[in-house]
């Protein structure tokens, strides 16, 4: 008798003390960035300190939710056996309302009718060991 | 203000490289660098007690510790310079200057510069950076990346959104590259001649890239020995002066690129290019750096080879074989010589020194005296570009 192995879990989020506050707002529904106070500078992924200025007097700031989609691929084949179910999915970089870059799947909508420049919104799903992803569906 | 230059310090004195394969049973990271080192010593007619100066890079499963000093222990060296270079695929090409460098300092005369790697079926798919405490790692894996080949993809859908660029376009340099390697036995896809069609029908792993735009990884290696010009001149080859080279890296992942479709080749030629005195208008030979058809085609924008953008109409309309108007990676490309870690990017620095020397048999350039090499590594993040010329 054969059996089908469940598929590994996905890499989840693991914070260390930098992005903790981070993953801990994205469970309270809340996608926050950090934002220079000297130098109003906003950066993704956080750091300890603003790597345009060197000020360590950052604050948390809850981004709109609001974004475009700056480039994507459709990854057809499994980097690792956890993502094989997903297949075909989309592979996104997110340009925020606000400027800051970040890496996200576009979901929701089929692979075929994703087009670089698409508006997009936020949406928070959960992800592994109790922690909540930001991901990302077409903006109507 | 950065003004130094190290044109015309150092020369190649000698290479060595293996034919690449899948799989290479038996051998050791070790061994195959061993056996490049020979090669070139022997290309140089050098011995041991000749090479006082010792640069490794690291094969894609880490360099073990102090990994210099046992390469040198090993090889029966006593260099007074040693260290492992990574910059990921540019290494090959970051070695060269740095031994240029320390050559020009007067530290030492004669650097080994040595990659290679292996590949094991079962370590194909286990690769991968640990999850904590690499910065960004925690922000990109939870999403599926494939590697390098999502962050490529990337690149390329951007400069389509852009540009206009097509698939046909990118899938001519890979078309163009597999004549080359159908001129060099030493090639994996050497006697394997492909087409359009073929490129366009293979099946697409990240969208836009097909199958047969993406690097193969596979076992092998390479060495360059460098010397000063002086010694070079009394060695038994024909010399290849280093005129030129620059080095830039902006990013590791692409999406924290601040600009994802101009790479850090805009700085890294431009700087070597100044320091030869030259232009993308002297060279006879490209060889760039190629792990997917977009790294070549926005190398040749970034180096000035042609307008930002225009990368696509350009490789259409130029022969990029080693008869053509526009010869690039004249030895297939890592696209069909095969990737063996970072002894990949070694093979366009190895080729290049063949064209120059005038050692390339069936696919010689006809009078090639300046080369262009480009070394890339990461998701177009680190760049490493040298300028090669037949001494006079």
């Amino acid at each position: 008798m054969t059996e089908t192995a469940a598929p590994p879990a996905k890499p989840a989020p693991h914070p260390t003390p930098i992005s903790a506050h981070y993953w801990e707002s994205l469970n309270d529904g809340k996608l926050t960035i950090q934002k220079c106070t000297a130098c109003g500078s906003l950066q993704h992924y956080p750091r300890p300190f603003c790597v345009n200025c060197l000020s360590s007097d950052l604050e948390w700031e809850r981004v709109s939710g609001r974004a475009t989609l700056f480039s994507f691929t459709i990854v057809r084949r499994a980097a690792s056996p956890a993502f094989a179910p997903d297949l075909p999915y989309v592979l996104a970089i997110i340009e925020l309302e606000e400027g800051p870059h970040m890496t996200g799947n576009v979901i929701g909508i089929p692979v075929d009718e994703v087009v670089v420049g698409m508006p997009l919104e936020l949406t928070i799903v959960p992800a592994g060991d109790g922690h909540s992803l930001p991901q990302w569906k077409a903006r109507r | 203000m950065i003004t130094g230059t190290l044109r015309g310090k150092a020369a190649i004195a000698g290479i060595g490289e293996l034919r690449p394969a899948k799989f290479m049973e038996g051998a050791t990271v070790p061994s195959l660098m061993l056996e490049v080192a020979r090669q070139a010593m022997l290309d140089a007619e050098m011995e041991p007690g000749d090479v006082d100066g010792l640069l490794l890079a690291p094969p894609l499963g880490g360099a073990p510790l102090i990994f210099p000093a046992m390469m040198t222990e090993y090889l029966g060296l006593t260099p007074n310079y040693l260290d492992v270079v990574d910059t990921g695929g540019a290494s090959g090409a970051s070695q060269v200057w740095r031994a240029a460098a320390a050559i020009a300092s007067g530290m030492c005369e004669s650097v080994l510069c040595l990659t290679a790697d292996l590949q094991s079926p079962k370590a194909f798919y286990t690769r991968g950076a640990p999850m904590y405490g690499l910065p960004a790692s925690e922000f990109d894996r939870p999403y599926g990346p494939m590697g390098a080949n999502s962050g490529y993809a990337l690149l390329a859908q951007r400069h389509m959104y852009e540009y206009g660029t097509t698939s046909e376009q990118l899938a001519k340099i890979a078309v163009d590259q597999r004549t080359n390697a159908c001129a060099n036995p030493m090639a994996m896809f050497y006697g394997k001649p492909i087409t359009l069609e073929d490129v366009l029908n293979s099946p697409l792993i990240v969208d836009p890239l097909h199958l047969l735009e993406i690097v193969m990884p596979c076992s092998g290696a390479a060495a360059v020995l460098v010397t000063s010009a002086e010694r070079a001149r009394r060695g038994p080859r024909p010399v290849v002066d280093i005129l030129g080279a620059g080095e830039k890296c902006s990013h590791s992942g692409i999406t924290y690129s601040k600009n994802l479709v101009e790479s850090p080749v805009k700085y890294s030629a431009a700087r070597a290019f100044e320091m030869a005195g030259l232009s993308p208008a002297d060279m006879d030979l490209v060889s760039a750096y190629d792990c997917y058809t977009i790294t070549v085609l926005v190398t040749l924008e970034d180096a000035g080879f042609c307008k930002k953008g225009q990368g696509g109409p350009f490789v259409a309309e130029h022969d990029l074989t080693f008869a053509g108007d526009l010869p690039v990676n004249t030895h297939g490309g890592q696209l069909s010589f095969g990737q063996p870690g970072l002894a990949g990017g070694m093979s366009h620095v190895t080729e290049a020194v063949r064209q120059v020397r005038g050692e390339a048999n069936g696919r010689q350039v006809k009078d090639c005296e300046f080369a262009f090499v480009n070394g890339n590594g990461g998701i177009l993040s680190e760049q490493a570009s040298l300028i090669f010329g037949r001494a006079s």
